[in-house]
C-alpha cells in the first residue's frame, strides 16, 4: 500500500465514518480495525447524556401541568401556557446540546453516527406537541441503546415509545369493536371512537419494507387494528392502565378478532398480535433491502452501487438483523473505501465536525439548537416521519451554502489568532488540502479568515 | 444589512474578473410582466374542508361532529362554501380573482406523502420516474433562462430542480458576512463547478432580498417572496412551501390555523406585489386529498382527490370547476377517498400555459411528458 492510498484510507474512516478529525486525537494506524473496535467502545449511557431526565417523568409531568392549566382561572392560563412552552423550548435546547456534547467527545464516532443513522431513519419532529420535550429522551431510549443490537429490538423500542406513539397518533386510535369504541358510541354517538392508521403505513412505508414494496391499503388498515390498544399510561381519554408516562397496553381500546398482513394470519388478538407482526416485518427481504440501500446511501453515494447494496441486504437476511453483521460487511465493502464522489456533509454533519476540528469538548455557553437551525437543519426537526434527506441535491444549496459561510466567519473572528489553519487543515483532511485552498489560505488577510476559509473549503464541505 | 446600494458598489468594486467568472452575477431582466406563483401544501391538506360541499348530504353524515359548520361561511355558488378562515381568499373571490378546482388529484393513487409529493413535483406518471421538476422545465419554456425563478427555501424543492438555474432564498438571514471576505470565498470556489454556481446564486439572491431580515411566518413569507417578484430584475417563477397539513388528529382547530396563514400568505403576496397583482397567477397545490370520512381520532387519513385554488390579478375569477364525484358511498373511490375527476397536470398546464402566452397542450407535453391530457380545461386566466 503507498503511502497515499494509506492517507485515502485514513480520510474515509476519520471523517466519512467517523464524525470528523479531533486533532487531539492519534491517528488510527489501522483505519478499519479502528472503526471494528468501535464496537466495544461505544457507552449507550453516554456521559454527556446523564443529565437528560427520561421520558416517562418527562411525559408525566407534561400531563399534570396540561391539567393544571385546565384547572387554572383565565387570568392564569396566558401566563402558565407560555412558561409550559419555555420549558420545552429549555427542555428541547439541553437535549441538543447533549447530543452535540456527546458527538464530539464519544470513543466511538462511528457507532455516534449510526445513533444520528438510526434516529432519522425512525425520525420524530419537534414541530409537533409534545416532541419538543421526547425527542432526545427518544433517542436515548430507543436508538442509543439498540444501534449495536437486532434491528427488531430497535423497532419494537421505537414503536413502543411513548414519543412515536404520540407522534404518528398511534396513543389514542381505538378499534372499532373494542370494548372502548362500543362504549364511546352508546354513550357519544357525535363523537364515534375508531382507527388512526397514520402509524401503521408509516411502519410499513418508512421505518421496515419501504414504500411500493408490496403492501397494500387493506395491510395498512390491519396492522393499524392490530395496534390498537398500544398507548401510554395516564393519557387524557384513554382508559387507566401501566405507569404515566410509559407505555402500556389497553385492551378495551384493542380491536378483537384475528388481522391478516401480507397474506400472513395473526391469531390471536392482544398486545402480542401487533408485536409478532412487527416481529416479521422486522427480518423481511423488503426490509433488508430498504435499510441496505439507506445504509449505503449514508456511507458510500447518494446513488449507491447496486452490487453493494444487495451484500448488505444479504448480510442482513443471513443474519437475522443482527446490525453489527451488516456495519461489518459494509467496512469489508471495496466500494465504501472508493474515494469518489464524496458524500457533502449535512449542516448537522458539517457543524460536528467543524467542532471536533477545533478540539471542542463542551459547547461554551453557546446553545447549539437555533443554531442548527439557522444553518437550515434544526435538530429533530425535519417536518415529516421520512426524516431529512440523505443526498446533496437537499444541503447543496445558494442559501444554505451562505449561511455556513457566515457561521464560519464568526467561528474564525472568535478564534482570532489563536489557530493556524495552514498546520489545521492537513490534520483535518488526511489525504491532503486542494492547490486551490492552500493558495487561499496563503493568501487570507488574517489568521481568522484563514480559519473561516478553511472551514467552508470544497474538501471540508465534503466527507 | 447591507443594502442594495453598497452591495452593487461591493459588486464594481469586486470588479468585471468577478462578474466574469460569475455569469450568475449579471441580473437578466425576464422577457415577461407575467408572474407564476406555486404554493405547495405538503402534508395533503384536505380538500372537503377547503372548499366544503355544504349542499352534498354525504359530508355532514362522512364527517360528524368534525364537519365544518357553514353558518358563518362564505357560500360560492349552490353546492361549494369556503373554509371561514380564508377571509382574504373569500374577497378575492367577490373580486373575481379566485378560482377553486374540486375533486383534483396528480396520477399517483398510493398514499404515501413522500411518493404523492414527488410525482406531484416531478410531474412523472409515476414516483421517481423523473430526477427534475414540472416548474424547472417551465422555466426552460420562458425565452430567457437566468434569474427567472426563485425558490423560497433554504434548499430547492424537487418541483424546481433540474437543468435551469434556479435561486433560494430562506426567510430567516443570519448576520451577514463582510463583503472581502465573500470575495475571499469566491476565489476559493474558482475551481469548484458546484460550490460556485451555489455561491454565486447565493449572491444574486442577497442582492435582491436587500431588507431587514424577515422570520418564516406566512404574512411575512409572502412578503419576500412578493419582494422578490415585483422587483423589476427580480425571478418570474417561485415556489413557496407550506407545511403542516397532515391532520390526523385535531382537525377542526388545525385546519383553522392552517388555512388562517394560508390566507395570510396569500393576502400579503397580494399587497406586496402592488401593481404587479394584476399580472399575477398563484396557483395553490397539494399532493393528495384526505378520507372522505371522520377516522376515530378527531382527524382525517390519508385519501386521494383534493382541491386547488387559483388566485391572482390575472385570474379569470368568481367561479367553482367541479365536475363533482359526489360522496354518496358508491361514489367514493375505493369506498373511502373524494373521487378525482379532473386532472392536476391539467389545470397546471393551462394555467402556467395562459400565464406566459404557451400553448397548453405544448406546454403539457413539455412539463409533464409523460402524462397525457384526457380533458383539457376551458380558460382560466384573463389573455
Amino acid at each position: 500500500m503507498t503511502a497515499a492510498s494509506d492517507r485515502h484510507v485514513t480520510q474515509i474512516a476519520l471523517n466519512r465514518f467517523g464524525l470528523g478529525v479531533r486533532p487531539d486525537e492519534a491517528v488510527p494506524g489501522e483505519p478499519k480495525a479502528w472503526l471494528l473496535a468501535q464496537f466495544d467502545r461505544y457507552v449507550a449511557a453516554a456521559p454527556a447524556w446523564a443529565g437528560e431526565p427520561a421520558s416517562a417523568p418527562l411525559l408525566a409531568a407534561y400531563g399534570e401541568a396540561l391539567r393544571n392549566l385546565r384547572q387554572a382561572n383565565a387570568g392564569n392560563e396566558q401566563a402558565t401556557r407560555k412558561q409550559l412552552a419555555e420549558q420545552a423550548l429549555e427542555r428541547y435546547r439541553s437535549a441538543v446540546n447533549a447530543r452535540l456534547v456527546s458527538a464530539l467527545t464519544t470513543p466511538a464516532p462511528f457507532v455516534e453516527r449510526l445513533v444520528h443513522f438510526w434516529a432519522n431513519h425512525f425520525a420524530v419532529s419537534t414541530d409537533k406537541n409534545p416532541l419538543g420535550i421526547l425527542a432526545g429522551a427518544f433517542e436515548a431510549e430507543a436508538i442509543r441503546p439498540h444501534v449495536l443490537g437486532r434491528f427488531e429490538d430497535m423497532l419494537l423500542a421505537v414503536e413502543r415509545h411513548p414519543a412515536m406513539l404520540l407522534y404518528l397518533d398511534q396513543a389514542r386510535s381505538t378499534g372499532p369493536a373494542s370494548a372502548l369504541a362500543r362504549r364511546a358510541a352508546f354513550a357519544n354517538p357525535q363523537r364515534p371512537r375508531g382507527l388512526n392508521e397514520n402509524l401503521a403505513r408509516e411502519i410499513l412505508e418508512l421505518h421496515t419494507l419501504g414504500v411500493r414494496s408490496g403492501y397494500d391499503q387493506s395491510d395498512v388498515t390491519e396492522l393499524a387494528r392490530a395496534l390498537t390498544g398500544w398507548s401510554i399510561g395516564g393519557l387524557p381519554g384513554v382508559p387507566p392502565a401501566g405507569a404515566p408516562g410509559s407505555f402500556a397496553f389497553h385492551p378495551m381500546m384493542h380491536e378483537p378478532g384475528a388481522r391478516t398482513v401480507l397474506k400472513t394470519r395473526y391469531e390471536p388478538a392482544g398486545e402480542a398480535q401487533a408485536q409478532a407482526i412487527l416481529h416479521d416485518l422486522a427480518v423481511a427481504p423488503a426490509t433488508a433491502q430498504h435499510i441496505a440501500h439507506k445504509l449505503a446511501r449514508h456511507f458510500v453515494a447518494d446513488t449507491p452501487p447496486p452490487a453493494l447494496v444487495q451484500r448488505l441486504a444479504d448480510a442482513f437476511v443471513h443474519n437475522r438483523g443482527d446490525l453489527p453483521a451488516v456495519y461489518r460487511a459494509l467496512i469489508a465493502s471495496p466500494e465504501a473505501w472508493s474515494e469518489q464522489p464524496p458524500k457533502f456533509k449535512t449542516p448537522w454533519e458539517w457543524t460536528v465536525s467543524l467542532l471536533r476540528g477545533l478540539n471542542r469538548v463542551e459547547t461554551g455557553g453557546v446553545l447549539y439548537a437555533p443554531v442548527l437551525t439557522q444553518l437550515g437543519q434544526p435538530v429533530w426537526r425535519p417536518g415529516s416521519p421520512a426524516g431529512y434527506d440523505d443526498v446533496a441535491d437537499s444541503w447543496a444549496a445558494p442559501d444554505s451554502l451562505m449561511r455556513r459561510i457566515e457561521f464560519a466567519q464568526r467561528v474564525g473572528a472568535r478564534a482570532g489568532d489563536a489557530i493556524d489553519a495552514r498546520a489545521l487543515g492537513p490534520q483535518l483532511v488526511p489525504t491532503g488540502l486542494s492547490e486551490g485552498t492552500e493558495r487561499a489560505l496563503a493568501r487570507a488577510d488574517s489568521a481568522a479568515s484563514a480559519l473561516a476559509l478553511l472551514l467552508v473549503s470544497p474538501e471540508f464541505l465534503r466527507r | 444589512m447591507v443594502s442594495l446600494h453598497s452591495r452593487r458598489r461591493f459588486l464594481h468594486q469586486a470588479g468585471s474578473a468577478l462578474l466574469l467568472a460569475a455569469p450568475g452575477l449579471v441580473l437578466a431582466r425576464a422577457a415577461t410582466d407575467r408572474r407564476f406563483v406555486f404554493v405547495l401544501q405538503r402534508g395533503a391538506a384536505d380538500g372537503l374542508d377547503t372548499l366544503i360541499p355544504y349542499a352534498d348530504p354525504g359530508y355532514a353524515r362522512l364527517r360528524g361532529a368534525l364537519a365544518v359548520d357553514v353558518g358563518a361561511a362564505p357560500k360560492l355558488d349552490g353546492t361549494f362554501a369556503l373554509h371561514p378562515a380564508l377571509v382574504e381568499v373569500a374577497r378575492l373571490h367577490a373580486a373575481q380573482q379566485a378560482l377553486f378546482v374540486h375533486a383534483v388529484a396528480s396520477p399517483y393513487r398510493d398514499r404515501s406523502h413522500f411518493d404523492g409529493q414527488n410525482v406531484l413535483e416531478s410531474g412523472g406518471a409515476a414516483p421517481y420516474a423523473l430526477k427534475d421538476g414540472w416548474l424547472n422545465r417551465l422555466v426552460m419554456q420562458l425565452p430567457r433562462q437566468h434569474g427567472e425563478a426563485i425558490a423560497i427555501a433554504p434548499t430547492i424543492p424537487l418541483a424546481l430542480r433540474g437543468a435551469a438555474d434556479v435561486a433560494t432564498y430562506a426567510p430567516t438571514a443570519p448576520r451577514q458576512a463582510p463583503d472581502e471576505f465573500l470575495q475571499r470565498v469566491q476565489q476559493l470556489y474558482a475551481d469548484d463547478a458546484q460550490l460556485h454556481a451555489l455561491w454565486a446564486s447565493a449572491m444574486d439572491a442577497r442582492d435582491m432580498s436587500a431588507g431587514p431580515a424577515l422570520r418564516a411566518n406566512p404574512t411575512e413569507l409572502g412578503q419576500l417572496a412578493a419582494r422578490f417578484l415585483s422587483h423589476p430584475q427580480g425571478p418570474r417563477i417561485a415556489m413557496l412551501e407550506s407545511n403542516g397539513w397532515d391532520t390526523h388528529s385535531a382537525q377542526q382547530q388545525r385546519m383553522a390555523n392552517q388555512l388562517k396563514g394560508l390566507d395570510a400568505l396569500i393576502a400579503a403576496l397580494r399587497d406586496g406585489l402592488g401593481a404587479a397583482w394584476g399580472d399575477t397567477v398563484v396557483l395553490v397545490a397539494t399532493e393528495f386529498g384526505r378520507t372522505a370520512a371522520a377516522n376515530g381520532t378527531g382527524g382525517t387519513d390519508h385519501g386521494t382527490a383534493a382541491a386547488a385554488l387559483l388566485v391572482g390579478g390575472a385570474v379569470h375569477g368568481g367561479r367553482v370547476l367541479a365536475d363533482w364525484p359526489g360522496l354518496g358511498s358508491g361514489a367514493l373511490y375505493q369506498g373511502r377517498d373524494l373521487q378525482p375527476t379532473t386532472e392536476l397536470h391539467a389545470l397546471i398546464s393551462a394555467a402556467a400555459g395562459e400565464c406566459f402566452g404557451l400553448e397548453p397542450a405544448q406546454l403539457a407535453r413539455a412539463l409533464f411528458p409523460q402524462l397525457m391530457i384526457s380533458r383539457p380545461l376551458g380558460t382560466l386566466l384573463h389573455t
